[in-house]
This record gives C-alpha cells, sequence and structure tokens, in this order.
C-alpha cells in the first residue's frame, strides 16, 4: 500500500473539516478528495457546508465530485498509456502492412460532473484511439461511419490528396452507414493527429472526432514511460465563443482526483497534442520540473529546455523529463492560461 | 327550457362547474397521446433571485422560471469552478434552491456567475460590485427603521408645518397649492413607474414582471376608491361639517404611505445589495424631496382646525410605511415583491390625484386654469431639482 502522508491521511479517514477548524484552512481542498481517491475511498459529498474553506485552495467542482467513467466507457487514466498498434502484416514488397479499423459513433460523454455531452466520437471515446505506427510501414486505416452525420478521417502527415478525408477530394465525406478506406505512407516520424474535416468544421473536431496519431522513428526513441496528452475542451452550450470545460483527455480535473503516477529518475515522454477549438491557444506548463522539447516530435534533438510551451490548434509535441525526487509531494501540472486550468485543465503527478 | 328553469339553482352552479373539471382532467389524461410532445430541447431557465455575500462565501437563491426541470451540475465564479453545497438536485418548475459558492470574493470587485446545467446550458449571473450583504439583526432592523424615520416620518411632519400660513392665504393660492401637490404626486407616480417597470423586468418572469406593478396599482387604486367611498359615506351619515376636507387629507396620507413603502423599500434593497452609500447628503435629499409630501397632505386642511393628534396621525400614515419598506427592503427583498409594493404606490397615487382635481377647480369649474397650471408645473420642477440630490 502506498504510504500516506499525515495530511493525506487525515484526508484518507474522511475527517469533516469542522472538527478540524484550524487544519481545514490550511490542507489543500484537493489533496483531501484526491487521496481518498488514492487511498481505494470513494470520495464522499458531505451534506452542507463548505469543506474547503475559502475557496482560495483551487478551483475544483461540486464537493469533489467525479464523472461516472464507466458510464462514459474510458477512464482518462488509461487513455494516457492505451497506444493501438492495429494489426500488422508483411507485404510481398517486405514492407509492413498495418491495418486499424476505426468507427464513428455518437455518444453521450460526461465531460465534467453532472454535465452530460452529446458528443461525436472515435471508437466511442474522446480523444480517440492513439494509432502507433513505425515510420516507412504501409498504413491502412478502415473508417465505418456509425454517427448520423457525415464524417472524414484527416490525418496529419505526408498522403496524397485521395486519402486526404476532406469532402473535397477521394471517397469525400463518408455518410452515415457507410465505410471507407484510408492509405498511405507513415511519415515523417514524429506526434501528429487526426481529425474529422468535414463542415462545420469546428463543431466536428469540437464534438470530440480527433485523436492521436503517432510515428515512431525508424530506430526507435529511448524506452521511457509514455504519456499521451490530448488537450481538448467542451463547449457545452454550443454558443461557439470558448469552452465552459477544459481537459487533458476529456475530463476535466481529473488529474487532481486521480495524480499520474511516475517514477523518480525514469524517462517519461509525452506526447502532448492541442485539439481545442474556439480559443487559438493552448499551453502546457508543469511545476518544479524542466522537459526537453521535441516540436511535432519530427527530430531526435530537442530545441529546447523548458517547463513551459504554448499551441495553436492542431500544434503538437514530444516532452521528455525525469522527475526528481519530490519528497511525497505532488506535481503539479497545467495550461498556464490559468483561465483553462481554472476551468479544469490541470492535474498532478505523483512521483514514486 | 321549462325543466331548465325548474332546477335549483346550486345545480345550475354545480353542473357547469363539474363539466369543466371533467373536460380538463380528461385533457390531462388523454392530451399527451393526442397532441404530442413539445419538440426541441429542455428549457432551462433558472433566475437569481437573490445574492447574499458573506466573507468567502457567495449565496445564490434560484427560482426555476422555466417549463421544464433543470439541475445546475457545476458552477464557475469568473472563470473558475468553485466548490459549492445545494440544498438538493432537479429545481422543478417554479421551485427554489439555493446554492452557497464557496468563493474568495474582494469588496467592489464586478463577478459574473456562470451556472452549468445538467446539459451543458449556461446561465449567467453578474454580480455589479460584490458588498457584504448585511446581516439581519436588531441593531440592523433599527438602523432601516431609523432610515425610515428620516426619510419618511420627518419630512412629512415637517411640511404639515405649513398648515398655519395655508389658513391666512386666499382660496386662489390654496388652489395652487393643491396643484403644486398633483404635480408632485404625478410625478411620483411617473417616477415609480419607471423604477417598477425597471425592477419587474429584472425578475425571472415565471411570477410575472411588468404584470405585477400593474396589478399592484389597480388594485391600490379600487381599494383606495371603495375605502373613500366608504369613508364619505359614514362621514356624511354622521352629517358632520369638513368631513369631506379630513377625508381628503387621509386619503392623501394614505395614497403617500403606500408610496414610501415603496420609496423605503427601494431604500433598503439599494442599502442590502450595497447599490447605496447611506450618506448623510443622500438622506439629506430624500427628506428634502419628502417635505414636499407633508405639504400635500395639510393642503385640503386650510378650512379646518384638525387637532394636534390627527396631524400626528396624519404624519404616521404617510411617513412610517418608509421604514416597514427599508426593513422589508433589507431582508426579504425580491423582484416580485418590490414591483407589486411599487405598484400599489402607482395605484395609491393616482387615486389621490383624482380626489384633488376637484380642489384646482376654479370658480368657473375648470380644472386647469393658469394658476392650477403653474402649481402643476412647480410642483415638477421641485421634485425634479430635489430628485437630483438623491441620484445615487
Amino acid at each position: 500500500m502506498k504510504r500516506l502522508n499525515r495530511r493525506q491521511a487525515l484526508g484518507a479517514l474522511g475527517l469533516s473539516a469542522a472538527s478540524l477548524p484550524l487544519l481545514h484552512g490550511r490542507v489543500p481542498h484537493s489533496s483531501l478528495h484526491g487521496t481518498a481517491v488514492a487511498a481505494g475511498a470513494q470520495p464522499t459529498r458531505k451534506p452542507g457546508g463548505m469543506d474547503h474553506g475559502g475557496g482560495v485552495n483551487g478551483p475544483t467542482f461540486r464537493q469533489g465530485d467525479v464523472v461516472d467513467h464507466r458510464a462514459n466507457g474510458f477512464n482518462p487514466t488509461e487513455i494516457l498509456r492505451d497506444f493501438d498498434y492495429g494489426k500488422t502484416r508483411k507485404l510481398a514488397s517486405g514492407r509492413t502492412l498495418r491495418e486499424w479499423t476505426v468507427y464513428a459513433v455518437d455518444k453521450e460523454i460526461e465531460v465534467a460532473p453532472g454535465v452530460k455531452f452529446p458528443a461525436w466520437t472515435f471508437n466511442g471515446r474522446i480523444p480517440g484511439p492513439t494509432l502507433r505506427c513505425r515510420e516507412g510501414e504501409t498504413l491502412r486505416v478502415r473508417f465505418i461511419n456509425g454517427s448520423e452525420h457525415p464524417h472524414t478521417m484527416h490525418f496529419h502527415g505526408f498522403h496524397a490528396p485521395a486519402m486526404d478525408g476532406i469532402p473535397e477530394e477521394g471517397d469525400g465525406a463518408i455518410a452515415p452507414g457507410k465505410s471507407t478506406v484510408y492509405e498511405f505512407d507513415a511519415e515523417p516520424f514524429g506526434c501528429h493527429l487526426y481529425h474529422c474535416h468535414v463542415s462545420p468544421l469546428a463543431e466536428h473536431i469540437a464534438r470530440g472526432l480527433y485523436g492521436a496519431f503517432i510515428i515512431d522513428p525508424k530506430a526507435g526513441r529511448p524506452d521511457a514511460d509514455e504519456l499521451v496528452m490530448v488537450m481538448n475542451g467542451f463547449n457545452t452550450n454550443f454558443d461557439a465563443e470558448g469552452n465552459q470545460v477544459y481537459a487533458v483527455n476529456t475530463v476535466a480535473f481529473h488529474h487532481n482526483n486521480e495524480p499520474i503516477k511516475v517514477k523518480r529518475g525514469e524517462l517519461v515522454r509525452i506526447y502532448l497534442i492541442n485539439a481545442l477549438e474556439y480559443d487559438p491557444i493552448n499551453s502546457f506548463h508543469i511545476h518544479g520540473q524542466f522537459f526537453d522539447y521535441f516540436p511535432t516530435g519530427t527530430s531526435l534533438q530537442p530545441n529546447e529546455l523548458t517547463d513551459t510551451i504554448a499551441l495553436t490548434q492542431a500544434q503538437r509535441g514530444i516532452l521528455e523529463m525525469r522527475f526528481r525526487d519530490t519528497q511525497g509531494g505532488r506535481i503539479m501540472f497545467h495550461a498556464h492560461k490559468t483561465e483553462f486550468a481554472e476551468l479544469g485543465w490541470m492535474g498532478f503527478f505523483e512521483v514514486a | 327550457m321549462d325543466a331548465v328553469r325548474k332546477l335549483p339553482t346550486w345545480v345550475l352552479a354545480l353542473a357547469p362547474l363539474a363539466l369543466i373539471v371533467a373536460a380538463l382532467v380528461a385533457l390531462l389524461a388523454f392530451g399527451g397521446s393526442t397532441l404530442g410532445e413539445r419538440t426541441g430541447p429542455p428549457a432551462e431557465e433558472l433566475a437569481v433571485e437573490r445574492t447574499e455575500l458573506r466573507p468567502g462565501e457567495i449565496t445564490l437563491t434560484l427560482r426555476n422560471a422555466g417549463p421544464d426541470p433543470a439541475e445546475v451540475a457545476q458552477v464557475f465564479v469568473n472563470d473558475a469552478y468553485v466548490d459549492y453545497s445545494s440544498d438538493g438536485g432537479e429545481v422543478g418548475r417554479l421551485g427554489t434552491r439555493k446554492l452557497r459558492l464557496d468563493y474568495p470574493w474582494q469588496a467592489d470587485s464586478p463577478y459574473l456567475v456562470t451556472l452549468l446545467t445538467s446539459t451543458g446550458a449556461t446561465i449567467e449571473h453578474e454580480i455589479e460590485a460584490a458588498v457584504a450583504t448585511p446581516e439581519p439583526g436588531g441593531g440592523f432592523i433599527g438602523l432601516m427603521v431609523l432610515i425610515g424615520i428620516y426619510v419618511g416620518v420627518v419630512p412629512v411632519v415637517l411640511g404639515m408645518l405649513f398648515l398655519p400660513l395655508l389658513r391666512r392665504i386666499d382660496p386662489g393660492w390654496v388652489r395652487f397649492l393643491m396643484a403644486l401637490t398633483v404635480g408632485l404626486l404625478g410625478f411620483l407616480a411617473v417616477d415609480a413607474w419607471l423604477e417598477g417597470s425597471e425592477i419587474a423586468g429584472e425578475s425571472p418572469g415565471a411570477l410575472g414582471g411588468v404584470e405585477l406593478v400593474i396589478i399592484g396599482a389597480v388594485a391600490a387604486y379600487l381599494a383606495l376608491t371603495a375605502l373613500d367611498r366608504w369613508l364619505r359615506g359614514r362621514r356624511e351619515a354622521a352629517g358632520r361639517s369638513g368631513a369631506s376636507a379630513e377625508r381628503l387629507s387621509l386619503m392623501i396620507a394614505i395614497g403617500i404611505g403606500l408610496h414610501n413603502l415603496g420609496e423605503g423599500l427601494a431604500i433598503g434593497s439599494a442599502y442590502a445589495v450595497g447599490a447605496l452609500a447611506l450618506g448623510t447628503f443622500l438622506i439629506f435629499g430624500f427628506a428634502l424631496h419628502n417635505t414636499t409630501e407633508g405639504l400635500a397632505i395639510v393642503a385640503p386642511l386650510s378650512d379646518t382646525r384638525p387637532g394636534l393628534g390627527r396631524l400626528a396621525a396624519l404624519g404616521l400614515i404617510a411617513g412610517a410605511p418608509a421604514s416597514v419598506g427599508a426593513v422589508i427592503g433589507a431582508s426579504a427583498y425580491n423582484a416580485e415583491v418590490a414591483g407589486l409594493l411599487l405598484g400599489l404606490g402607482i395605484g395609491a397615487i393616482v387615486q389621490v390625484i383624482v380626489q384633488l382635481v376637484p380642489t384646482i377647480r376654479d370658480t368657473a369649474g375648470r380644472a386647469l386654469h393658469p394658476a392650477s397650471v403653474g402649481g402643476i408645473l412647480t410642483g415638477v420642477a421641485v421634485l425634479y431639482v430635489t430628485g437630483l440630490l438623491v441620484a445615487a
């Protein structure tokens, strides 16, 4: 069992704030809820009364509410390390053919506790599956449209216009119930993305039709604990003016409740993609640590050692870092557009 | 038709009533399947009826003003999600819900509270300038009563001190003063209408907005007319002389009292939400403004010799409601109550104006003659100028 520090133990024991008036004001509120989960207990909703005092202890959902991951069909913690390598076979030419089947489906997703968003998804999750392959392979993506709306899959990477997944070229927009096959070679290596390209474009993306597309270099990258973070948001009132909920991998404040567990000294590699609509710039910032940054992941040489990067829509990159000793504390990460952070795009790493 | 004529009266009353009930029940029971469901997304209309601010906490009282149940899922203030507690979940039609938000608001700053409903809809509530809500207690109520006395009772009584002067001057001047009173009251009625419709416009609408102002006005007008008729009949039966003048001044006092109820409400509620800095100058302005009301009350009494007790009673009737209004406004304010009370004041004033018209007629029986027109315009001008002092 994970060793709890004193503060966390108090939280896990569920001692009410009222019984600890002095301590109450000092304990970061999220540690009370966050640790309850870490210790295996369900976060409890305490009736009445402010549990967190003053509200200075950071943004949070009501009473530490969490979403129902089972109903959503996915948990953002699992999406972090879930890579879909598809099926491979050798072609006569000696090259590797890698194949996936991806379907579009309309689905209601709880993006913040109690807030249901009528989403359009790839494979029933947001972000869609992380399609991962190796440089130089031949890729074949069979796309089945199970949604009630026409969609496509448009990949960022080298490919012919007929395989571009836009309504104006190739098979065009794929009608509901129809399917198509996108075929192209895996290049260039790097951290990419795919998304629907049917108009209105902003809505088709903002509804949830996007995912990570990773092409590993031929020689591979150094072994690491690899994480996929797709920065996204949800314009729940559909006013096309900014978003009401921001997150990485869909569920706001998720990694406040379930910190991302990493090992001290181990190389951690984050594939970071900005899929946010309606806001032009997103950003990533980590506390107390610095990372090597590889823009778009298309070079094996980092171009910067930093703790903050800004990304426009569809911009992405690879972050590499080794966490130092955190002495039992947690490492916060969030958009340094603080408005996004306080509307859900923040979380913690827990270093063991 | 003979058969109908023979039926007892109660059957004639009950039979149609029973048929109406049966038809409505049938409509409720079978209408759903024949008329179809309403299409479109649920209409979520949650209105914030009351905002209270305490250190580190913002409390909102919501009312569901829409046709469908609605549920607040999360709340953010100035683009940051906040913890909150609630006295329940889904709010049914016309139901209320109280949310206590955990937020470190700063005095005098504006805030935008956004309620995110379970369907992802957003309802925004603006706090123009955050000010701690006064805690209702003995001292606070005392302060409100005192303010009411300052702006209501004291100026009205001071205005009544013109009575000896009124007795000396000739009837032409009395007509002028009565016309001046009409001008004063007309100004107050228009002012109250503007304020009432503005406040009522802020109400969620489920319980009526501007309609409440109109209902209040019509109800006050009709009730005061009935009261006037009743008083007139009683005093004529008693054969008392000067009855008409006393009745008139009482009616004016009641009308002004109802108006001051609304004025006190406005002061109290503005104070409660911090929109009003209760400076000495503001109270001075209100007091000066209201002095003219005392003049209006005693104007009909120039030919009579009322006792001091009667005069004091008239002053209290006209002035004391300001205290009551201030207490209500500061402690239990909502847009509907305010709209209704301001409406009552309007109806009362209009009724008084109607009563005053005969007193400004000249010897030729004309209501509008140079002296009365001059008086009306002077009254309007006096309130306009003194009103500038209370432009908070």
